[in-house]
């Protein structure tokens, strides 16, 4: 067995040299090229660990935006709602309104057609009683010779008008 | 490998030699020679600094190199949060050039490099160079320990509820199952190691020596044996895997007593 007949010989030689391989990667290696392979890892997790967080805050964030613009939306669509029922109502009013100041100037028209028609009815029938009683004259005194006031004539001729 | 008479010796792969004529280098007394196995370390070493180094492009969308050594440094991060807790952090550098140097090192021993003439070898399987590592382990469990806990970390061998007469037994117990430690890390990761490359190197001693028999029963010995191979490299590759971590998550265990106490 080489491992123990070459002991003596080598002993020293397997010592030194592995203590000195040996520290040479400790210190080139382990110290100084290992720390820096494990910042990366290190950098590497903080960053993966931030952007977690940030999308998380973007998420609540964007949370909270949908439901502020929820709240807004309701809030506007009931205001658009109120609106429009006031339109409507107010619409209602002026057209009932409208109607009643139509209603009002067609009674006026149709008071006042009837007055005119009562006026001119009048007049046509004092003219008729005018006709009547001068031809009522005229006749009497054709036939009878008798020679009537216009005011008497107009009396009978009243009385016989409005007796028929 | 293959000795004299048709011969395959199992355990010439871990012959340790020095190369480019280094044998003469002395530190004091202790000869420093630049050996194939201390070839291997850099080598190892090597791979694994270009390894970490594609994955240090920083990049917030990583590729597939700084993906897969993310998942390394990763990994043992996640082997220190469980079995030390949040003390344990300052110590992913140190685990991960163990567990990674001692990976490589497996990894490499397995390729498949005779077959262009090349003569791998693992380390991993010399308690010379396993023993440093776990005596480094333990090493730095005493030196966090005492540190931490000053003469409190001697109640780590005390568990908790013991009855006061049994106090001294377990304390004795206690202590000779902590100094093992660092036996017994060393040694569990070389003589898996070991295993493994002799059995290999005994199988295909067993295809060679079965091929040159001629016709008759060799052949079927060598088929047989090339199969069962086969399973056994890739046994062996989950093996270098397994004890590696094992390696890493003991050393993370032994940490955890010292920063933790119990």
């Amino acid at each position: 067995m080489p491992q123990i007949a070459q002991l003596s010989a080598t002993y020293a030689s397997q010592i030194f040299w592995i203590l000195l391989v040996f520290g040479f990667i400790f210190f080139v290696i382990g110290r100084g090229m290992v720390p820096k392979v494990m910042a990366t890892v290190e950098a590497r997790d903080k960053q993966i660990a931030q952007d977690l967080a940030a999308a998380e805050t973007a998420r609540k964030a964007a949370d909270a935006e949908e439901e502020a613009w929820r709240k807004r939306e309701s809030a506007n669509r009931a205001e658009s709602q109120a609106i429009i029922a006031k339109a409507k109502v107010e619409a209602a009013k002026e057209a009932e309104s409208r109607l009643a100041e139509v209603n009002a100037g067609l009674g006026a028209r149709i008071a006042e057609a009837e007055a005119r028609i009562a006026a001119s009815r009048d007049s046509a029938m004092g003219e008729i009683e005018a006709v009547a009683a001068e031809a009522a004259e005229q006749i009497v005194s054709r036939i009878a010779g008798i020679s009537v006031d216009q005011a008497s004539a107009r009396k009978a001729v009243q009385a016989e008008l409005t007796g028929a | 490998m293959a000795a004299e008479a048709g011969k395959v010796d199992p355990m010439h792969q871990f012959t340790i030699e020095p190369m480019f004529g280094t044998d003469g280098w002395q530190i004091g007394q202790y000869n420093i020679a630049f050996t194939n196995s201390a070839m291997w370390m850099v080598i190892a070493a090597f791979a694994l600094l270009i390894f970490v180094a594609g994955g240090l492009k920083r990049e917030l969308v990583p590729g597939r190199w700084q993906m897969a050594v993310e998942s390394f440094t990763g990994f043992i991060d996640g082997l220190l949060a469980t079995n030390v807790g949040p003390a344990g952090r300052k110590y992913i550098p140190y685990m991960f050039s163990l567990f990674m140097f001692i990976l490589f090192a497996n990894i490499l021993g397995m390729l498949p490099l005779g077959i262009i003439g090349l003569h791998p070898f693992t380390f991993t399987s010399h308690f010379s160079a396993t023993g440093v590592l776990s005596v480094m382990a333990f090493a730095i469990v005493l030196l966090v320990g005492f540190a931490k806990h000053k003469l409190h970390f001697f109640s780590l061998f005390v568990p908790h509820g013991t009855p006061l007469v049994m106090i001294p037994l377990i304390f004795v117990i206690e202590l000779v199952s902590f100094l093992v430690r660092p036996f017994s890390l060393g040694l569990r990761l070389f003589v898996a190691m070991m295993a493994g490359h002799v059995l290999l190197e005994v199988l295909s001693g067993f295809v060679i020596n079965g091929l040159n028999a001629g016709i008759g029963i060799g052949p079927v010995v060598s088929v047989l044996s090339f199969i069962l191979m086969v399973a056994i490299v890739a046994l062996e590759l989950l093996v270098a895997g397994i004890q590696a971590y094992v390696f890493a998550l003991l050393t993370s265990l032994y940490l955890n007593d010292a920063e933790n106490l119990h």
